[in-house]
């Protein structure tokens, strides 16, 4: 069997990759789509917890997050779209209205 | 007696309806509200003092509750109404000299545009005035107090487009704080030491819980008196009654002459416990009595305007009430304030008439020879006139006699307030008789358009003016010393109020039955003043002509009693000036610089904090996502560390 500490830390360098694409991204779909990766590494370490100590709980979690993040998907690509008719551009940068 | 609370209500009955519907009343229904209740209050009014005379003499003292108004703690004041002989007199007096008033000024006010307001005025002021004298504890008489200096602010401004009446009545308001501050500070010094504010109860503890004589006592009195001095318009703060004279003359009769100037005098008779406890007080009140009788009468014997010398008079004869109270004469002093409300109250009534009929001319100098076109004021105002100079048979004499008597012979008293109550009488006859020569005798000196106006005033105002007359004449005789074959019935009847007072200040009752002495010190008094009456006619009647010169004769001296001795002058360079000053001054400098600074100062400091902080805000949605991360990282790097 696996131990869990793979499990940790492939989980732990995809949240990083997902982070730094956060942060250093400009196109608002990359960002988007490191966050879906950021939630999934979030699940597997839930997972692996989950099946280490034994108890369901984890797989329960692992669930709620999977619909949260269908439903945020949902809103997510909506508003991506709606931003790209507006300013005909995925760029962060120049969504900047918001300012003193 | 159980109708006492009536009394003062049935004016503010009086006051509300007027108040509130005056301006759509018919004169005859206003003058039917405001003479009614106040007529109403002297029926009552003499109903209790009858109920009261019905009583044994020790038993003369009633209490009404009405309800109790601040039960607060230890501090318990009630709306409670107090009936004693004191109290009696002094309803029967206010009362009874306001309804001639109010039917008087129903004449004078005939042609004012705003005769409801008058009216609802005066009856607001008969019910303070009839509160202040009927309360039965301090904080009561206090309402009252306020109550009778709102209402004198309101009429002596009652002509207010006029910019003097305005300023006078500004005068008499502020002068009067510094005395009701005074007269609040001692009731909170009684309350705090004595634990209560009902009169019986402080009157009956004062004696066991303060020193005879002591600090605490005598400051409190003195505190007390500051409110009489104020009120009763005496030395240093009388500066406010000349020039209430701005005011309809019916409010000079009632306010600055009869009633609300007295109550100064009142309050003193009735604390008269609290008063004997403290000598040194007592001292204070008579050299300030005399002082102030001698000093306003100086300054009342070269004034011109009719309603000036009368104010001058009324400020010296209050001074002499406050003698008596000095020299724990309370009942003389008593006496001498009913006769002064009668004799006064005509003095001034009559002088309304004179002005009335002179077309609103108050300048003694542009008058002169009216016996004949106004005889009924003349004769009358002549009856005062020697009522108030002290001539026997008139109230006047008794009264004034029995205040100089007590000056002389009493515990508290000595020969030299004697000798200047003496000077007193004779420079008041002076220019009272200077008064009526100048302005009934002698040569016309008034114009032919101001002549063919003369006439005596209607029956409506001549009828108060024969009342009071008659009263001016036979007032004194209820007090009748016991010199002069009369029984002091008027003493005897306030004897219950003082006796504690009199105990306290081992008064002997009915000391010595020889008197030589008192008939020598009469004889004295009367031929002074007689003596003085024909200098006045010498100089304002057979040598008319050559008054002017006489007056002018003496000098630095007459330049400086005409001009009231600069007082107001000095009173606006020491006082009123610095504190415009310091006001303007505190406006700018403090008001504008350091309290505004402070407020726009904290203004403009979270104003120049959020112009920095402001710039947090980029836009940048990378840099808030790193922000988020240093965030996240630092709450987990704290949950770790911190296990």
């Amino acid at each position: 069997m696996v131990p869990l500490e793979y499990y940790l830390v492939v989980a732990g360098i995809i949240f990083t990759i997902g982070m730094i694409g956060v942060i250093v991204a400009r196109n608002i779909i990359i960002i988007f789509m490191s966050i879906e990766l950021m939630l999934n590494a979030a699940n597997l370490a839930m997972i692996a917890f989950s099946r280490n100590l034994g108890s369901m709980g984890g797989h329960v979690m692992v669930f709620m997050i999977m619909t949260v993040a269908a439903a945020e998907a949902a809103v997510g690509l909506s508003i991506i779209i709606a931003l790209f008719r507006n300013r005909d551009s995925a760029n962060i940068d120049e969504v900047n209205l918001m300012k003193w | 007696m159980e109708l006492i609370w009536l009394i003062p209500l049935v004016p503010l009955a009086g006051f509300l309806l007027n108040g509130l519907f005056g301006k759509s009343f018919s004169k005859p229904v206003i003058n039917t509200i405001a003479c009614g209740s106040v007529a109403l209050s002297f029926l009552l009014s003499l109903n209790a003092f009858f109920g009261l005379l019905r009583l044994a003499p020790e038993s003369r003292s009633f209490e009404y509750i009405l309800f109790s108004w601040i039960p607060s703690g230890s501090l318990n004041a009630d709306v409670g109404f107090l009936l004693d002989p004191l109290s009696a007199v002094m309803i029967l007096v206010v009362s009874g000299v306001g309804l001639l008033i109010h039917v008087y000024s129903i004449g004078y006010m005939a042609h004012d545009e705003d005769y409801s307001r008058f009216f609802t005025y005066m009856n607001l002021f008969m019910a303070s005035m009839l509160v202040l004298v009927l309360a039965n504890n301090f904080v009561l008489m206090y309402v009252g107090w306020e109550g009778v200096g709102l209402c004198s602010y309101l009429l002596i401004g009652f002509w207010y487009e006029k910019r003097s009446a305005t300023d006078a009545g500004k005068k008499a308001f502020i002068v009067n704080r510094i005395g009701d501050f005074g007269f609040a500070l001692g009731i909170m010094l009684l309350f705090w030491t004595v634990g209560s504010v009902h009169f019986a109860t402080v009157f009956n503890l004062a004696p066991q819980q303060l020193a005879y004589g002591g600090g605490i006592i005598t400051a409190a009195t003195l505190l007390l008196f500051l409110g009489a001095v104020g009120k009763s318009a005496q030395v240093p703060l009388y500066v406010w009654l000349p020039d209430a004279m701005e005011g309809p003359t019916p409010v000079s009769a009632l306010i600055h002459a009869a009633t609300m100037v007295t109550a100064g005098v009142y309050m003193v008779a009735r604390c008269n416990v609290l008063y004997m406890l403290a000598p040194t007080t007592l001292l204070v009140v008579a050299v300030v009595g005399m002082f102030t009788a001698f000093y306003a009468a100086t300054i009342g014997l070269f004034q011109n305007d009719i309603k000036r010398v009368l104010a001058y008079s009324t400020i010296s004869q209050l001074g002499y009430m406050f003698v008596a109270c000095g020299v724990a004469a309370f009942g003389a002093g008593i006496f001498h304030l009913m006769t002064h409300a009668f004799f006064k109250a005509l003095l001034f009534l009559g002088a309304g008439s004179v002005i009335h009929a002179m077309s609103g001319e108050q300048d003694m100098r542009r008058m002169g020879g009216l016996k004949s076109k106004l005889p009924v004021t003349y004769t009358t105002m002549i009856i005062a006139t020697l009522a108030i100079s002290g001539i026997p048979l008139f109230s006047g004499f008794f009264s004034k006699d029995e205040i100089l008597w007590q000056a002389f012979s009493s515990r508290f008293g000595s020969p030299l307030l004697w000798v200047v109550g003496l000077l007193t009488a004779g420079l008041t006859a002076f220019y009272m008789f200077r008064l009526i020569y100048l302005t009934f005798f002698g040569q016309r000196r008034y114009d032919d358009h101001a002549a063919s106006h003369v006439h005596e005033s209607p029956r409506v105002m001549t009828v108060p003016l024969i009342i009071l007359a008659v009263l001016s004449v036979i007032g004194g005789y209820v007090g009748l010393p016991k010199a002069l074959l009369g029984g002091a019935w008027f003493e005897r009847f306030l004897h219950p109020v003082f006796a504690k007072g009199a105990e306290i200040g081992k008064l002997a009752e009915g000391a010595g039955e020889s008197h030589a002495t008192e008939y020598v010190l009469m004889l004295a008094a009367v031929a002074f003043v007689v003596l003085m009456i024909f200098t006045a006619k010498r100089y304002y009647l057979d040598r008319a002509k050559d008054s002017e010169q006489f007056e002018h004769g003496f000098g630095g001296l007459y330049k400086l009693v005409y001009n009231k001795y600069y007082i107001d002058e000095l009173y606006d360079r020491v006082i009123v000036n610095p504190l415009v000053k310091g006001s303007n001054l505190l406006w700018q400098k403090f008001d504008v610089l350091i309290i505004d600074g402070f407020f726009n100062g904290a203004a403009w400091l979270a104003g120049q904090w959020a112009i920095s902080m402001r710039k947090l805000q980029t836009g940048m949605v990378r840099s808030y996502a790193f922000v988020f991360l240093g965030g996240a990282i630092f709450v987990i790097g704290y949950l770790i560390l911190s296990r």
